[in-house]
């Protein structure tokens, strides 16, 4: 778990290839066609009032005083015999440049000063994002009632004004989004070759923040539609022209006389607002769905396909077998994983494996080294074994054994491993600080395992807990045991962890490259650590890692991963003189250094992207 | 923790002074010719002059803002231009009304939304799929005419409920509360539809951190790991939609107190808005400001003592 699942925020679009391409798969989802078609329609239906409607909107009838629909008026008419119809599409006229003019002046304000914010931040950052902030904490009606006071009841000055209170939320989009960008390399990359900041923020920054505005932008021309309804309802709108808002304060003096009035203005702003929202949706699905597509960069197979070996897995040699013929004594053997293949299903119906046909065993009070690079499905196999597949994750055959009794299969059935986490089996995390809850001090963290596990007191369980951060190495358990996670550094949360790891008794402990993200120095003590406990307490252990130097340090036994597949399974020492299969000895070129300059990486993938 | 307060404390004030500063500038450098438009058009140069006069209309407008500053610091925003009374005993009469319907409203948003987007969070589903379609509903349908639907349906045809008029809790309880019924019915659509869906969204983020993964392999109960973990790190983000909300409904409230005659703000604001009543319109921004900076401040602290991180930022 290197990276964050989901990025969110513009980050997010910063990546995604095309941004016409965004376009146009926006147009293949069915729900953003049928919200565009409905929009055009409402529009067409503005600009085409006169013709589709032969009525004046402000032509009184009193003979036609509240009229049935479908008479001589198509939806009946109003208090004043006036056409509902022409008034409804009239009003239509009046809410789109409302929403047009509310769009424009938030758009104009926010995107400058968000770009430049973002972009040269400074004092004008500083004093922009105070004045977003004060502008937020305005309430909006009140200030128009009182702006409208000022300036009267015109449609531009109102919706013009509400425009200024909507631009903070287009200011702190574009910043965040020129914020998220404006250190990549290739903005620097553009600096370098002599591209003007304008240039720059106009074609680089600037295409970052465009799919999120008009996410922004839909969402708020609904609102700037439904505000402005409010006010006209309230009777402190333009009064000249027929409006929705109006159409339903009529409707609502005669609430006893004619209540269906109320209908059709109502459905007409439901209907254009929710078309804006599922259309902004929709392009907000959009937006993360390719970056999700991206993201996925494994090995497709349909389901249930048998794999040939070569299709997909583009290995050196060929695999050395495994599986049936690995030799197991079930007396012996703590943990036994057998011809294990994970995958995930996909939107698309394929599914895409991460871990292809393991087969491993653990003995008690050894150490297996899990070798391979990024994405070679070590972390994949670890988290099976342990229960804690992503909820998308599927164990697609094979299955795990611990101490003789199944506890994972294809079926589903056997989910031993909700009842032997903490207990039977404990996970040591990569990223120390990451892996610890933000809102809870670390003695909390320690003391709930062992309360519901080991069923301690509460002052037993505390006992017990500075005992094990003292074990650890903490210098100062009891300031430690009330500190909260961001308060310590991360070889002191590795220590936590591992002391939370092994608070239970745990007979295998599935440690996840425990050491990758901390100094070399610390590194060092925290394997001999781990080791010693290991050794004291004669567990079975899974050391998850892509260094042989460590593997060199703790393991016994060393299992090697490629792309979903083991290629190697070896005693550590056996292994280390004479490697068999030729991504070991590629894995092992590239580690040591008195060896001669390792060969090209040839046939073998490269970063996968991390899982 | 008291550095934290006092920080947040002396920002707030900043910002309501910073606001009220505007928007009496704004407000009088504009503003036209008030004495004028009150005693209408028959008066003469030199009535009209009189009233400015009696009004202090007559000073340069720095005079006069320090003038209501210096008042409006110990909570007196002058008498209304048009009924005479002071600006601070109507707000007082008026502002009851609107604090019962917007705080009965925040809380049941508060609570429904809570269960709604948690529920939809974990469970997915059907469930989670309402939750999404509701929030496009919600947005959609404006609160007054959601307000309109619930009176025509629930007031005019079945009678089950009133469909005008308030009933201060001091004088019947029961009342009181079968009047709030409909008007915070009506508001709540709208809260409680995009509340949901971000406290899902929030819920979703928390669930996928690394630190949950960890918390169950050390084999916590689940119902420990949702409601003393998730939700408590879930919590903050849905705090900060809820005082956004807030902001809203004290807007929202004006419309819908239309709807059920309610002698709340809203009248007041509008009757000020239309007539140009400038201390009135001055008062009522003030105290809706102060009220937005106190939320944002309670909210504030919920989200610091919730999480322990932010009390140092």
């Amino acid at each position: 778990m290197t990276e964050p699942l989901l990025p969110t925020g513009p980050a997010a679009v910063a990546a995604t290839p095309g941004r016409a391409g965004i376009m146009r798969r926006v147009l293949r989802n069915p729900m953003a066609v049928g919200a565009l078609a409905v929009l055009a329609l409402v529009v067409l239906g503005a600009i085409l009032a006169p013709l589709l409607s032969p009525w004046d909107p402000d032509r009184a009838d009193l003979a036609q005083v509240f009229a049935p629909p479908f008479g001589e008026h198509l939806l009946g008419a109003d208090s004043a015999g006036r056409d509902i119809l022409t008034r409804l599409l009239t009003g239509a006229q009046v809410s789109l440049i409302g929403a047009v003019i509310a769009l424009v002046v938030a758009l104009a304000i926010g995107i400058p000063t968000g770009l430049v914010a973002g972009y040269y931040q400074g004092w004008f950052d500083s004093i922009s994002n105070w004045l977003a902030s004060l502008i937020m904490a305005m309430p909006g009606l009140i200030v128009l009632l009182a702006m409208i006071s000022v300036i009267g009841s015109g449609m531009v000055g109102v919706m013009g004004t509400f425009g200024v209170l909507l631009s903070p939320g287009v200011f702190r989009l574009t910043r965040s989004g020129v914020i998220s960008v404006r250190n990549e390399l290739y903005i620097d990359a553009a600096r370098v070759s002599g591209l003007s900041d304008l240039r720059i923020i106009a074609r680089h920054v600037f295409g970052v923040v465009r799919a999120p505005l008009v996410i922004q932008a839909s969402m708020m021309a609904g609102i700037a539609i439904v505000l402005q309804a409010g006010l006209q309802f309230l009777g402190v709108g333009d009064s000249l022209t027929a409006s929705w808002g109006q159409m339903l304060n009529d409707a609502f003096t005669n609430i006893y006389v004619a209540p269906t009035m109320l209908l059709w203005p109502g459905l007409m702003i439901g209907i254009t607002v929710g078309a804006l929202a599922i259309f902004g949706s929709a392009l907000r699905d959009t937006v993360q769905g390719s970056e999700a597509l991206k993201r996925v960069k494994r090995p497709r197979i349909a389901a249930g396909d048998v794999l040939p070996s070569t299709a997909v897995l583009r290995t050196i040699d060929e695999p050395i077998a495994f599986g049936a013929t690995e030799l197991v004594d079930p007396v012996e053997a703590l943990l036994v994983v057998s011809d294990l293949r994970v995958g995930y299903p996909q939107a698309s119906g394929d599914t895409t494996v991460v871990v292809n046909g393991v087969s491993l065993h653990v003995n008690r009070g050894e150490v297996l080294g899990l070798v391979g690079e990024s994405g070679s499905g070590k972390s994949q196999t670890a988290f099976s074994i342990l229960g804690l597949l992503p909820d998308n994750g599927r164990i697609l055959s094979g299955s795990i054994h611990f101490n003789g009794a199944q506890i994972a299969s294809a079926s589903g059935a056997a989910r031993g491993a909700d009842r032997l986490r903490g207990s039977g089996i404990a996970y040591i995390p990569q990223e120390p600080m990451s892996n610890l809850d933000p809102c809870f001090t670390l003695g909390f963290q320690l003391v709930e395992p062992m309360r519901r596990i080991l069923k301690l007191s509460r002052q037993d369980a505390k006992k017990r807990a500075i005992e094990l951060l003292d074990r650890v190495g903490i210098a100062d358990p009891e300031r430690t045991f009330n500190a909260y996670p961001h308060e310590v550094s991360g070889g002191m949360a590795q220590r936590v962890l591992i002391a939370g790891a092994v608070s239970c008794d745990p007979q295998l402990l599935i440690a996840d490259e425990p050491t990758t993200a901390l100094d070399v120095t610390v590194q060092a003590e925290v394997l001999d650590v781990l080791r010693s406990l290991q050794q004291e307490r004669n567990m079975g252990m899974i050391m998850v890692t892509h260094n042989f130097g460590v593997v060199a340090d703790i393991c016994d036994r060393v299992a090697v991963m490629q792309t979903g597949r083991l290629v190697e399974q070896e005693d550590a020492v056996v292994l280390f003189g004479a490697p068999q299969h030729a991504y070991t000895k590629m894995l092992l070129g590239s580690t040591l250094e008195d060896t001669a300059a390792r060969a090209p990486l040839g046939t073998t993938r490269t970063r996968l992207g991390a899982r | 923790m008291v550095i934290f307060l006092l920080r947040r404390l002396a920002s707030a004030v900043v910002l309501v002074f910073v606001i009220a500063t505007i928007t009496f500038l704004l407000m009088s450098i504009t503003g036209g010719d008030p004495a004028r438009n009150i005693l209408g058009e028959g008066a003469t140069a030199d009535q009209v002059a009189a009233k400015a006069a009696e009004l202090g209309l007559d000073q340069p407008i720095p005079v006069r803002y320090v003038d209501w500053l210096g008042a409006a610091v110990t909570g007196d925003f002058g008498r209304s231009w048009f009924t005479n009374e002071p600006v601070m005993s109507s707000l007082a009469n008026k502002f009851p009304v609107s604090l019962s319907i917007v705080v009965t409203a925040i809380v049941v948003t508060a609570l429904l939304s809570a269960v709604l987007g948690v529920t939809a969070a974990v469970k997915r589903g059907w469930i989670d799929r309402f939750v999404q379609m509701f929030a496009v509903l919600g947005f959609a349908l404006p609160n007054f005419w959601v307000a309109l639907v619930l009176v025509t349906i629930f007031a005019v045809n079945l009678k089950l409920l009133p469909a005008t008029g308030y009933v201060p809790f001091a004088t019947d309880p029961w009342r009181w509360g079968l009047g709030l019924v409909l008007p915070v019915a009506a508001l709540v659509v709208g809260t409680i539809a995009s509340t949901a869906q971000q406290v899902r969204g929030a819920t979703i983020d928390v669930l996928r951190q690394d630190y949950v993964r960890t918390l169950r392999s050390r084999g916590i109960s689940k119902r420990s790991l949702l409601f003393r973990h998730v939700l408590r790190n879930a919590a903050p983000p849905a705090l900060t939609v809820l005082s956004l909300q807030f902001v809203g409904l004290l807007g929202g409230a004006i419309i819908i107190e239309k709807v059920f005659a309610l002698p709340g703000i809203g009248n007041l604001a509008v009757s000020a808005t239309l007539q140009g009543d400038l201390p009135q319109i001055l008062g009522l921004v003030v105290v809706m400001v102060v009220l937005v900076v106190i939320v944002n401040l309670v909210i504030d602290l919920a989200t610091g003592w919730l999480n322990p991180k932010a009390r140092v930022s």
